[in-house]
């Protein structure tokens, strides 16, 4: 992953009144005055006059750190306490905004946020330095050189003033090219283990807000009754039963013909009118099959030529080098079905403004989705639409749909009214559930032939399940000569050293929405490599990690070096192979999102009274670690996350419809559900990578392997509760 | 109906149905946002509010059971010493990530403290099993509420 920022330069502009410095990178790579230039600003830092530092930050928060990790960058360039800056979210502009590794487009996702903004609000912070102090050297009539910027005071000898007397000068300064960015040894605050989330005092004394606490005057909350299997099709309604409800305003079929709004003056009200309304349905065009066909269709795709050579090898010779080897090991997996279910059900609202503007009210994972879906739902052009990014309870992909569902959702509820009240589309945690934009289900076939001396000889891997990125727009950047990468990654990519490897895929037929959910491919790929490699040194008479080091021995490969210091790390810290009497320990390895984590589950217990996950030791490699705690949490989170869905979770359909429908039938992991977790960082000079999903894939097949190990159960299918594990 | 309510050491009239949860009576007409809508059927704690001090899910807590109680949402808990020792234990830690369920989490340590000022690890799991946290960020909500506790023992 490459982010080239060296041919951006910086600008600023400086307001009439009441000076204000403004600076960013340009979207063009020129400099231009910034008086004539407005319209193409692009300030990630803004300082008013009095001083006060705001860092404008591109990426939603959800819980994963940038509006505390992208201040982090600007206030160590200028020189800054934690303290003397703020932060807002950035209006909606995806070609100022734009993730650099999107292309024009503003989101986030793929773990991409330090890594895309590292260089970027670096450059930004650095630049606002360097004029802050040019114009401190212009009033005191000293060389630049020897003025300094520490915890907001400008300093020179025995000159000292506060930044914000030289606000009003830097505003009219050309900004610096190239500025000098600060070296690691002059970091104060990137890898501080002291800074503190800017965002924890109001998320734990109730004045966060969120979209769900968006309350306009006015405003009608609107729910959409849908059919019972993807598909069906609204032909009308009787709300009678729904007019007895107070509140109760009316309801309208979508235009899309996917459901029928029903209005109310509260969310209250909108649920039992919602519950009263009768609707008729069309159903033939719905979802009718079960999953177990869902799941005989994957599982029979397995055993057929696979459609894409992924990492065009000659499969019939990897096939003749593993019926020849010494030994072959063979496992069938499958994973289900999954849902994301962020703690915040869906909701978001839109307004219409006096100059017929649209406002949306959203925790926007990707604004560019819903800007570019309004333009056309509205006939607007883009500088009439307005997205206001609230804080995110939580996404872990499911905010992030390209076709932007829940937002155009709320934009046809919104157009089949006269416009006059605002409209807050609100889900229930039923809607969330059955809703779809699933993690798709997939299969694996793996087949290990293992050499006389124990290594590997050659591995055949056959996928199968329900392509992402196919008929998005980010199709593009996943999907080459067919194949969709979202589908594969972790198996013929993997850092290890595996002589003779073939990796097929098939396609099976859509059977519902799918969606990218935490780690992406990696949630199933992972777990089949890994719980492989174990079963693969099993058969081998080797120890796990041994087993795996002897496949990334290669230490002049960067990646074999780091992923095997990570397990080493994990390893050491987790006190492997002197697990107390009555536990036992399992371990797996996962490069994703351009970090590396390895993670050890210790466990007590039996599969059939009941496990008891007692520690879980993590070692990742993320780069520099911008902000450490916030990396810690990162991984305990993705474990978490991890660990819950594989132990009990999965959707599935019956004659089309979803069985599940709220947490007492997707039980989320519980805080009894693991009794330690320990983080550490490998210390890098690297540039920031990946920290939201990477600590997600090794957790289950760590799991899976220490079960293994205790009881010699392998389990190859999700959730582990209906396969043969119980937990305590 | 109009209904009275004492909330957070104000009486306040409200015009509700009964059978309407406190949850939205809260959130949509006091406009007290802090208390959260997770699930609705009381398997998630984000609405977790207290009743004469004892936490309870609002989501299936009904208005007209509650006239004559003292409720407490987040917005207040810090004004008691031990709320205010939770939500600091929760800043130092740094508990939050995506915070959305955490209202409803320092609710329930709040409840737990008041019971019980030194809870074992086993104790905390125990008590804190309704308050779902979909970012997992359950080892810190255990270690902020010993870290309160010590707090609270001075």
């Amino acid at each position: 992953m490459t982010i080239n920022t060296s041919r951006r330069g910086f600008l600023k502009t400086a307001a009439a009144a009441g000076a204000v410095l403004l600076v960013g990178a340009r979207t063009d790579g020129a400099l231009a005055a910034a008086s004539t230039e407005t319209a193409q600003f692009n300030p990630f830092v803004k300082i008013d006059a009095d001083g006060t530092v705001t860092a404008i930050v591109k990426h939603f928060e959800k819980g994963q750190g940038p509006a505390t990790g992208l201040p982090t960058l600007i206030a160590e360039e200028i020189g800054l306490r934690m303290d003397q800056i703020e932060y807002e979210f950035a209006p909606s502009n995806p070609q100022v905004y734009n993730n650099l590794l999107f292309g024009p487009f503003q989101g986030t996702g793929g773990s991409t946020a330090m890594a895309n903004s590292w260089l970027q609000y670096r450059q930004a912070g650095a630049a606002a330095r360097e004029m802050l102090i040019n114009a401190a050297a212009q009033s005191w009539g000293v060389d630049a050189s020897g003025i300094v910027i520490e915890e907001g005071i400008v300093k020179a000898g025995d000159k000292s003033a506060p930044i914000a007397e030289f606000v009003a000068a830097a505003s009219q300064m050309e900004p610096p090219a190239e500025p000098r960015l600060k070296e690691p040894s002059e970091f104060r605050l990137i890898g501080n283990d002291a800074v503190r989330r800017k965002d924890s005092p109001i998320k734990g004394n109730g004045q966060a807000k969120y979209a769900m606490d968006v309350h306009l005057p006015n405003q009608m909350v609107a729910m959409i009754k849908r059919p019972e299997s993807r598909g069906g099709i609204a032909t009308g309604f009787d709300d009678g039963a729904s007019k007895a409800i107070k509140g109760y305003i009316n309801a309208a079929v979508l235009p899309n013909k996917a459901g029928v709004a029903v209005y109310a003056e509260n969310t209250w009200a909108a649920i039992q009118a919602r519950d009263a309304l009768e609707v008729e349905w069309d159903m033939s065009g719905a979802e009718t099959r079960d999953s177990d066909q869902i799941k005989a269709e994957i599982m029979a795709a397995l055993d057929a030529e696979p459609a894409y050579n992924v990492n065009k090898a000659d499969a019939a010779a990897v096939s003749a080098t593993i019926d020849g080897a010494d030994k072959v090991v063979e496992k069938t997996f499958y994973f289900p079905l999954l849902a994301h279910a962020p703690m915040e059900p869906l909701n978001c609202t839109i307004e219409q403004t006096s100059d017929g503007s649209i406002v949306l009210h959203d925790g926007a994972q990707m604004p560019t989705g819903p800007h570019m879906a309004y333009q056309q739902i509205f006939q607007l052009p883009p500088e009439k639409i307005q997205i206001k990014t609230m804080l995110a309870g939580g996404s872990f992909g499911r905010r992030a749909t390209p076709d932007a569902d829940y937002q155009v959702e709320a934009a046809l509820a919104f157009v089949v009214t006269d416009r006059s009240r605002p409209v807050k589309l609100v889900w229930t945690r039923e809607d969330d559930i059955r809703s779809g934009y699933y993690r798709p289900a997939f299969g694996h076939k793996v087949r290990v032939g293992l050499n006389a001396d124990g290594t590997i000889a050659g591995w055949q891997h056959q996928v199968a399940g329900q392509s992402i990125m196919k008929g998005t727009p980010f199709e593009a950047f996943s999907v080459h000569d067919g194949i969709d990468h979202s589908s594969v990654e972790g198996i013929g990519d993997s850092p290890y050293t595996i002589p003779d490897m073939a990796v097929g895929l098939t396609d099976t037929p859509k059977a519902t929405s799918v969606l990218w959910w935490r780690s992406v491919g990696h949630t199933h790929t992972a777990y089949a490599m890994e719980t492989m490699m174990d079963l693969v040194a099993e058969a081998a008479g080797r120890d796990p990690i041994e087993f795996r080091l002897a496949h990334l021995a290669d230490s002049s490969d960067p990646d074999q070096a780091r992923k095997a210091a990570v397990l080493k790390l994990a390893a050491e810290k987790a006190g492997w192979g002197n697990a107390p009497a009555g536990r036992s320990q399992g371990i797996a390895v996962h490069k994703s999102f351009g970090s590396y984590a390895a993670e050890v589950v210790e466990i007590s217990g039996d599969p059939e009274i009941g496990i008891k996950i007692e520690k879980i030791t993590c070692a990742v490699d993320c780069g520099i670690a911008v902000n450490p705690d916030v990396v810690r949490a990162q991984m305990e989170g993705g474990i978490g996350y991890g660990i819950g869905h594989a132990m009990r979770d999965q959707i599935t359909l019956t004659g089309g419809a979803v069985d599940q429908s709220n947490f007492p039938d997707y039980e989320p992991l519980r805080i009894g559900d693991i009794a330690a977790i320990d983080v550490h960082i490998v210390p890098s000079a690297e540039a920031p990578t990946g920290v939201g999903e990477p600590g997600t894939p090794p957790s289950a097949p760590a799991l899976a392997n220490a079960i293994n190990a205790l009881s010699g159960v392998h389990v190859a299918e999700h959730p582990m509760v209906e396969n043969g594990v119980s937990f305590v | 109906m109009a209904l009275t309510l004492k909330l957070n050491g104000e009486t306040h009239t409200v015009d509700a149905e009964p059978g309407t949860p406190l949850l939205w009576v809260i959130r949509d007409e006091l406009k007290l946002t802090g208390t959260k809508f997770g699930c609705g059927v009381a398997s998630c704690g984000a609405c977790t509010v207290h009743l004469n001090g004892e936490p309870v899910r609002s989501c299936q807590t009904y208005i007209e059971d509650v006239e004559d109680a003292e409720i407490t949402t987040i917005e207040a808990v810090g004004d008691d010493k031990i709320g205010a020792a939770v939500q600091q234990a929760w800043v130092e830690l740094d508990v939050v990530q995506c915070g959305y369920c955490q209202s409803g989490q320092v609710m329930s340590a709040v409840g737990l403290l008041s019971e019980n000022p030194k809870p074992s690890a086993q104790e905390i799991d125990d008590y804190m099993h309704g308050n779902a946290c979909r970012c997992a960020t359950y080892q810190r909500i255990r270690a902020g509420i010993q870290r309160a506790s010590d707090i609270l023992e001075g």
